[in-house]
């Protein structure tokens, strides 16, 4: 853990808070999933409380806890013993909050990155034909790939194959 | 490889990041699931009943509760491996928005979550979960009743998923913003479920005869169950009218639009079956329910009974 003291505390915590891991896709941070909203300093009566604001991937994501303990494990780490941790509804996260690091880390890993999400304001017409998603095998680079399901080992990821290295590997979904 | 110095390949795994510190207590923490509303600003909107508002949750998250309950048997069950963990992903998408509704249901109205005794460490949205009665659900019946073959869930989900994203755009406007935040999330995700429902629908309606003659047997049973679904209960009538729920009715149109279209495409006639009558008037909006629906919470709550002061 480095800590940068000479830093006002809203910026060592949001520094500490950064760096905290996605517990299902580890290749990436709280902050470049785009999960991390908000970290704050206020004071309370027992001192200062670093209040960290979350927002879940999808509804029922199972890892809101482990990323709440985490922020507070790595938080207390780094000089904090007081720390809140509070759910964000609004506005919903989306696919497009991942970062261009973070992008560029689920390639590293062997991820493909989501496109950009569809717009959902009015009303959202059916789709019964097959998705159509412009991607590169994140192996070999091929464009031939084939959608195996639109459903994968965590809610947030569809499956896929690249025909022509045959390997299979896995999409985050736009959302 | 990279050179970005927040990976950590180059030490040999992407998990390298979780273990670093080599303080082992994380992994005692357990899952204890905390309200999922911490920190959401739960104030009821001017002028709405507590009460009213309560229920009114309870019936969109006891739909969301149930189907997600019918949706968890699958797992294991489905033809093959993609489609299992398509139907348990769907379930997850509703446990989340069931647990929402119901946490939100108890901080509206303390009142509406069944008492347990002192001390008994079962958060509202687990109380109002497994310690409620049959006649005191508020979910639809199309949710409840039994599972059939793969053709029944994907007809149970399309009529499903069709009515419920249909009232999770209108809800987005909600006065009430938990409400209006869950149904922003909701869309996102019960559209990916109608669409796999659609497509479903589509394949083994044009596979072979005997997917059809599944698929035509699956709609027949279920048509009947699918008028409740756009049917109002006086309370959703109120909620409406003070801009926080939806009446079922405005989305009528849509619904029948949406079904219509995938009917088309497979090239099935819409059913003509009457509606599942419901007893005096009263359906599950109500709390009337079906036999299955005894066994399913028989099924759903024994473990939670059995401890009411357990922790998890």
């Amino acid at each position: 853990m480095v800590t940068v003291p000479h830093l006002p505390a809203r910026e060592r915590a949001a520094e500490a808070a950064a760096q905290v891991r996605d517990p299902e896709m580890p290749m990436l941070t709280l902050a470049d999933l785009g999960v991390l909203r908000d970290v704050a300093v206020e004071r309370g009566d027992g001192g200062e409380v670093v209040v960290a604001s979350i927002t879940p991937t999808y509804t029922g994501c199972p890892a809101m806890a482990t990323m709440r303990d985490d922020l507070v494990h790595r938080l207390n780490g780094a000089g904090f013993p007081r720390v809140e941790v509070r759910v964000v509804l609004y506005p919903p996260w989306s696919s497009d909050w991942i970062s261009e690091r973070g992008r560029a880390a689920l390639r590293a890993a062997g991820l493909s990155p989501p496109g950009p999400a569809r717009r959902a304001d009015g009303p959202v017409g059916i789709n019964l034909g097959p998705t159509r998603r412009a991607l590169a095998c994140p192996r070999c680079g091929s464009a031939n790939t084939r959608l195996t399901s639109e459903f994968g080992s965590t809610a947030c990821k569809a499956l896929y194959r690249c025909t022509d290295c045959l390997e299979p590997f896995e999409h985050v979904r736009e959302i | 490889m990279t050179n970005d110095p927040h990976l950590t390949h180059d030490e040999g795994s992407i998990f390298d990041g979780l273990i670093e510190g080599g303080d082992d207590s994380r992994w005692a923490f357990g899952t204890d699931f905390e309200d999922p509303l911490a920190g959401v600003d739960t104030t009821v909107p001017d002028g709405v009943d507590h009460a009213g508002l309560a229920r009114y949750c309870l019936m969109l998250g006891d739909d969301a509760l149930i189907m997600s309950q019918r949706l968890s048997e699958w797992c294991s069950r489905a033809p093959d491996l993609e489609e299992d963990i398509a139907l348990a992903n769907m379930a997850l998408d509703l446990l989340g928005q069931a647990r929402l509704l119901l946490a939100r249901a108890a901080a509206a109205d303390p009142g509406a979550v069944p008492p347990l005794p002192d001390g008994s460490p079962v958060p509202a949205e687990d109380a109002l979960a497994f310690f409620r009665e049959a006649e005191q659900f508020r979910n639809v019946r199309l949710t409840e009743v039994a599972n059939g073959d793969f053709a029944h869930v994907v007809v149970r989900l399309l009529l499903f998923s069709v009515a419920r994203l249909a009232l999770l755009e209108r809800l987005r406007a909600s006065r009430d913003a938990v409400l209006a935040a869950v149904a922003a999330k909701g869309v996102k995700e019960v559209t990916y479920h109608r669409d796999w429902a659609g497509r479903w629908f589509l394949t083994l309606a044009q596979g072979t005869e005997e997917s059809r003659r599944r698929l035509l047997t699956a709609l027949d049973e279920l048509w009947p169950l699918k008028p409740e679904l756009v049917s109002p209960h006086p309370l959703e009538l109120s909620l409406a009218e003070a801009g926080v729920g939806v009446d079922p009715a405005s989305m009528a149109g849509e619904v029948d639009a949406v079904l219509d279209q995938v009917f088309a495409v497979s090239g099935v006639d819409r059913p003509d079956r009457p509606a599942l009558a419901g007893v005096g008037g009263r359906t599950g909006r109500h709390g009337m329910h079906t036999e299955a629906f005894s066994l399913l919470l028989a099924e759903m709550q024994v473990v939670a009974r059995a401890h009411p002061e357990g922790r998890w």
